[in-house]
């Protein structure tokens, strides 16, 4: 297992990055764009409902790895070039903006309705009800399962493994077939995955405690 | 806390054990193969000519199966029966080590590294390195890489020759040779990278793609079988010169090898 560390270090260490690259690529995006749908969800407009309500159900639907081979192999072949390092985050971006997006709904959803007739009485418009009343309590209900879907979106981003996106998984596979040490490869890339998903971990509990 | 550490570290020494189990080295296979009157093999599912799943009827089928199935008759004697397994150049040295299959023959490049870890019969068919590219491509051979993007698969020796022959080659390693295919079909890269009999196969499938530059590497492939087997080793070796001097051998390169554009078939021919 030593040997692999040493001999490998440098190509672990690419692994490491470009994992950590892609999630972060990932998290950020999908946060955005999760958000925007739940809102859209939310929304008295039957229209955007309707388009948020039709995003959600497709991209959390559909497997990861399908979408993604998606944006490599099918996209390149009519569009335009996208290598495999942007297809796996583009597809690791979209599958989790679809659950992010059911999180927070739920979590502005599980706000009770008379905080929202309340602001509206005193006449407080929809959004600024939205941003001072519904909002921050939305999101201390979201934290928890946020978090879940931050560890989720680390382990998943795997996934570019299967396109050559240079990441923890495919530097794991291709140490483990020029070693042919399969077991203590794939122990060393879990290890790796370990140190980035348990800090996550614990800092989601710890934000956890601290907003309840 | 202290119960949430000790809970931790039993899974941790759970996985650090399992390492250390003793492997299936100790028994014999050919003896477990006669007494259960089959030999599973490994065999590829996805190179054509070699090891084929047939979508019709689920078989695998190709020039590995066939010689797969002509050895177990030849150690087994007639009524023996083979198994097949499929497996890709990733998972078939760790097949063949945890006991799943009995031996490996799956386009498998007999190398001193691999020697390592698995031994291997003699060889029972002569391959080589080449390339795959559109038929427009500007690349002619693998020793003007440099630059361009190569496309392998994992847990293939093609990789490493690859850079040998152009140290600036980018290579991409794919999941398996389908993949690679629909890659160098999206652009992903410029030219795959694999033996030669493989690269035939992919291109009767794609018209609009060529084998080119030749072979730059030789490759041998072998029966994998696990160490500390001598005995089927020697079993394998013999149904493969058996099989050999009776003529089934050509018969067999000729069934599959005889219709491939470009490919010289009878320079197989085991004299």
């Amino acid at each position: 297992m030593i040997n692999i560390f040493t001999h490998y270090s440098h190509q672990l260490l690419v692994g490491f990055g470009w994992t950590i690259f892609s999630s972060l690529l990932a998290l950020l995006f999908s946060l955005i764009i999760g958000a925007a749908f739940a809102l859209m969800e939310v929304l008295p407009n039957k229209v955007c409902r309707m388009i948020g309500r039709t995003y959600v159900e497709i991209f959390r639907n559909i497997p990861l790895l399908v979408i993604t081979m998606f944006f490599y192999l099918v996209i390149p072949m009519y569009l335009v070039k996208i290598n495999g390092f942007t297809a796996g985050t583009i597809g690791l971006t979209l599958y989790t903006s679809a659950f992010i997006a059911e999180t927070i709904r739920a979590g502005i959803q599980s706000v009770d309705n008379g905080q929202m007739e309340g602001a509206r009485s005193v006449g407080m418009t929809y959004w600024q009800a939205m941003r001072y009343i519904i909002l921050p309590q939305a999101v201390k209900i979201v934290i928890p399962p946020l978090g879940n879907q931050f560890i989720n979106l680390v382990k998943n981003s795997s996934v570019l493994a299967f396109v050559a996106g240079f990441d923890l998984m495919y530097q794991a596979n291709s140490i483990a077939s020029a070693t042919f040490d399969t077991i203590n490869s794939y122990f060393v890339v879990g290890l790796l995955y370990l140190i980035i998903t348990l800090p996550l971990s614990y800092y989601m509990r710890y934000l956890e405690k601290r907003t309840a | 806390m202290r119960k949430k550490f000790w809970l931790f570290s039993l899974v941790l020494w759970t996985f650090l054990l399992t390492g250390c189990g003793q492997s299936l080295s100790q028994q014999s296979v050919l003896e477990n193969a006669k007494q259960a009157n089959t030999i599973t093999w490994g065999v590829k599912g996805d190179v054509r000519l070699f090891g084929l799943i047939d979508v019709k009827d689920g078989q695998q089928k190709g020039f590995d199966v066939d010689m797969a199935k002509l050895i177990t008759k030849h150690i087994l004697g007639p009524k023996g029966h083979a198994d097949f397994v499929t497996v890709t150049s990733q998972s078939r040295i760790p097949l063949l080590k945890n006991g799943n299959v009995d031996a490996v023959i799956a386009t498998m490049t007999i190398t001193p590294e691999r020697q390592k870890t698995v031994d291997f019969s003699k060889v029972y068919f002569n391959a080589g390195q080449s390339l795959l590219v559109p038929k427009n491509s500007p690349i002619q051979d693998a020793y003007h890489l440099n630059g361009h993007t190569i496309l392998g698969v994992v847990g293939a020796n093609s990789v490493d020759n690859v850079k040998k022959a152009s140290p600036k080659a980018k290579v991409l390693e794919l999941q398996d040779y389908a993949q690679a295919m629909n890659a160098l079909k999206s652009k992903q890269g410029e030219a795959m990278t694999t033996d030669n009999g493989i690269l035939y196969g992919l291109a009767v499938q794609n018209p609009g793609y060529e084998v080119r530059g030749g072979t730059f590497t030789k490759e041998p492939y072998g029966v994998a079988i696990n160490k500390h087997q001598k005995s089927f080793v020697k079993a394998v070796n013999q149904a493969i010169d058996e099989i050999k001097a009776d003529g089934e051998y050509n018969r067999l390169i000729k069934k599959w090898f005889g219709q491939v554009p470009g490919f010289n078939y009878k320079e197989l021919y085991s004299k």
